[in-house]
């Protein structure tokens, strides 16, 4: 070999200041939220859009459907809106997807992989600004419930506490949907691929029915996925334990029961558990997906 | 020499079947601007990201300024910049938040960021539009301000991959200074280019790779003294005339003429003469050709020259077998002017 070695290149005017590794990895999840944010405020039609499907959704049940549906122990919208809330925000995820499809389609990762910035930093600052409008999202969705006739059946702690549940669960399934946006060719292929995923998840679950309306083999799979978990846990938390002049069987899972700490702590741990497997394995795709 | 990039018998094969890189090898000085040519696909792009720690080798060494990009990425990360294929800018945010971010990203120091965005926004003609939303720009700004972004941070070494491509010759000649500038401050810059042109202009060195591998290395001139100095082009009425008019120019130039279809090419190296002497004999032998045409040699030229094939791949000697061949290439060409 013909290779003199080079010495390490002292600092140049631009060098970082100094700091730990951890350090950085904060300022860089921070820069890539703010990038994300302030996308959001250049096409605010987006958000706008976005908004409307659910709204849709409140008054298609509220009004079309809820009559039909008999939830003992809630009035239909005391029994829909927390359902509407995890609908909301679960499918808030497929714009986590969307959007890391689209900055892979133009080219951005790359740039990003090449920076020295921490390999967290991407998905962090997407799933970050993903949970700002989340919160944006969920206000807005509290307002039309309020419209329609919900009231918090709790108190004020409570629903702000179920409001942090959805938050947390909604942040654990970007990490998910993330690798699904790094997984697709294009944007438009990332949300075709989501809805399969969330369709199953939403719908066949205690979001807009009692479970009892299903047919057995499909209370067993709605009885236990984290959606319907969610949907108890909510429901317990923003409009209470169901009244008891009307009667409600009492589901069989441990984690559906009308205890209000065990539906609450199941959905924790769903959520912790869907972030903790799912994040890794996002990071893992976003250093190694071929470009 | 001092050596800013090494690469030692690097392979890269996508999926089971797609060969990238076949035992790709060369060294780039420092302070120089280096050339990587070579037809799509030929393996520049995936060159550049094992370089930039974007992807990873399959097997192979690849160091620069010392540092092993797969042991050591993050020393590489901080001492290159790299302007991908795609003007990678966002374009949701303006042309300095582009920069913002990538200076951010890059862990500068905010004031020291905000001078050298200033700077470059004003250096590459964009101050003006540094507060619009990258989106309502044309595709010649955001080309550079993606370099601006690569050059953010000081970068020892910068990659530039194609990076006129697309861009209208006024923006060419642009990027083109911008370059040579750089690398008169001692900055090594590597850049691919799938025009000769541009590196024949800019490149001290070359390296010519096709289907994974290095098929010629040297300076322009030694490339361009692998072919004639210019390209006589004919286009005939039909393929049999074509034959005919290949067969009787055999008389004009040292080098046998190409028969492509419907048109003939003679490399040569005195045009003019050769021009007149062409024409003469094509009247003496009863045939006009329809068009008439001398170019500079093209990258399809210098391939055809080096390895005998044109740059899509085919390896038939002679292309006017394959009716469809030609087609493709023109089409090429014409997208490429």
């Amino acid at each position: 070999m013909t290779t003199t070695t080079i010495p390490v290149p002292q600092p140049s005017a631009g060098s970082p200041p100094s700091g730990g590794r951890l350090y950085w990895a904060v300022v860089d999840m921070l820069t890539m939220t703010k990038r994300n944010l302030i996308a959001y405020t250049r096409v605010p039609e987006a958000i706008f859009f976005s908004s409307v499907q659910p709204i849709m959704f409140v008054l298609l049940f509220r009004y079309v459907f809820g009559g039909a549906i008999p939830t003992p122990g809630y009035h239909y919208v005391q029994f829909l809106m927390p359902g509407i809330f995890v609908q909301t925000v679960a499918f808030g995820s497929i714009g986590t997807s969307i959007g890391l499809a689209e900055d892979l389609q133009k080219g951005l990762i790359e740039r990003f992989r090449a920076l020295p910035m921490s390999r967290w930093a991407v998905l962090g600052g997407r799933t970050t600004a993903d949970l700002c409008r989340n919160l944006f999202v969920m206000a807005l969705m509290t307002a039309v419930g309020y419209l329609v006739g919900y009231r918090i059946g709790t108190n004020v702690g409570e629903f702000l506490a179920g409001v942090l549940l959805l938050l947390l669960f909604a942040y654990a399934l970007s990490w998910g949907f993330a690798f699904i946006g790094l997984s697709a060719p294009n944007s438009e292929t990332a949300q075709l691929m989501s809805f399969p995923l969330l369709f199953p998840l939403t719908f066949a679950s205690s979001a807009f029915v009692p479970l009892q309306s299903m047919p057995g083999w499909l209370q067993a799979w709605a009885q236990h996925q984290p959606v319907s978990i969610l949907c108890n846990a909510a429901r317990d938390l923003m409009s209470g334990a169901p009244k008891a002049d009307l009667v409600f069987p009492p589901f069989t899972s441990a984690a559906s029961t009308g205890s209000t700490s065990s539906a609450v702590f199941w959905a924790v741990i769903w959520s912790l558990g869907i972030l903790l497997v799912l994040a890794p394995v996002s990071v893992r795709r976003y250093k190694r997906r071929a470009l | 020499m001092t050596v800013a990039i090494e690469l030692e018998d690097l392979h890269k094969t996508f999926g089971h079947t797609v060969r990238a890189l076949d035992g790709v090898s060369f060294d780039v000085e420092t302070g120089t601007i280096f050339g990587l040519l070579g037809p799509n696909g030929a393996g520049k792009t995936t060159v550049v990201r094992i370089l930039t720690t974007v992807l990873r080798a399959d097997s192979g060494v690849a160091r620069v300024l010392g540092h092993d990009v797969f042991k050591e990425p993050d020393a590489v990360r901080k001492l290159i910049g790299l302007a991908g294929q795609f003007a990678a800018v966002d374009e949701n945010l303006t042309g300095a938040e582009n920069l913002w971010m990538v200076g951010r990203l890059n862990h500068m120091a905010k004031p020291q960021l905000k001078d050298r965005s200033r700077q470059l926004l004003e250096q590459f003609g964009l101050a003006d539009a540094a507060d619009r939303p990258t989106k309502t720009y044309s595709g010649g700004m955001r080309r550079r301000l993606d370099v601006a972004a690569s050059l953010v941070s000081h970068p020892k070494v910068l990659f530039l991959d194609e990076p006129t491509t697309g861009l209208d010759p006024a923006s060419r000649a642009d990027v083109w200074v911008m370059i040579e500038t750089l690398a008169a401050e001692g900055t090594t810059v590597l850049l691919t280019t799938q025009y000769l042109e541009e590196a024949d202009r800019l490149a001290e060195q070359l390296v010519v790779i096709d289907r994974g591998k290095v098929i010629a290395e040297g300076t322009p001139a030694t490339l361009k003294a692998s072919m004639g100095a210019t390209v006589l082009d004919l286009g005939l009425a039909d393929d049999v005339t074509a034959l005919r008019a290949g067969e009787v120019l055999k008389a004009v130039n040292d080098k046998p003429p190409v028969v492509l279809g419907k048109t003939v090419e003679v490399n040569v190296n005195d045009g003019p003469r050769v021009v007149t002497e062409a024409l003469r004999i094509l009247e003496q032998a009863g045939i006009a050709p329809t068009t008439l045409a001398l170019r500079e040699p093209s990258l399809d030229d210098v391939f055809l020259a080096l390895t005998g094939h044109r740059t899509e791949g085919d390896t038939v000697p002679n292309a006017a077998d394959v009716p469809e061949a030609d087609g493709r290439r023109q089409a090429r060409r014409r997208g490429r002017s």
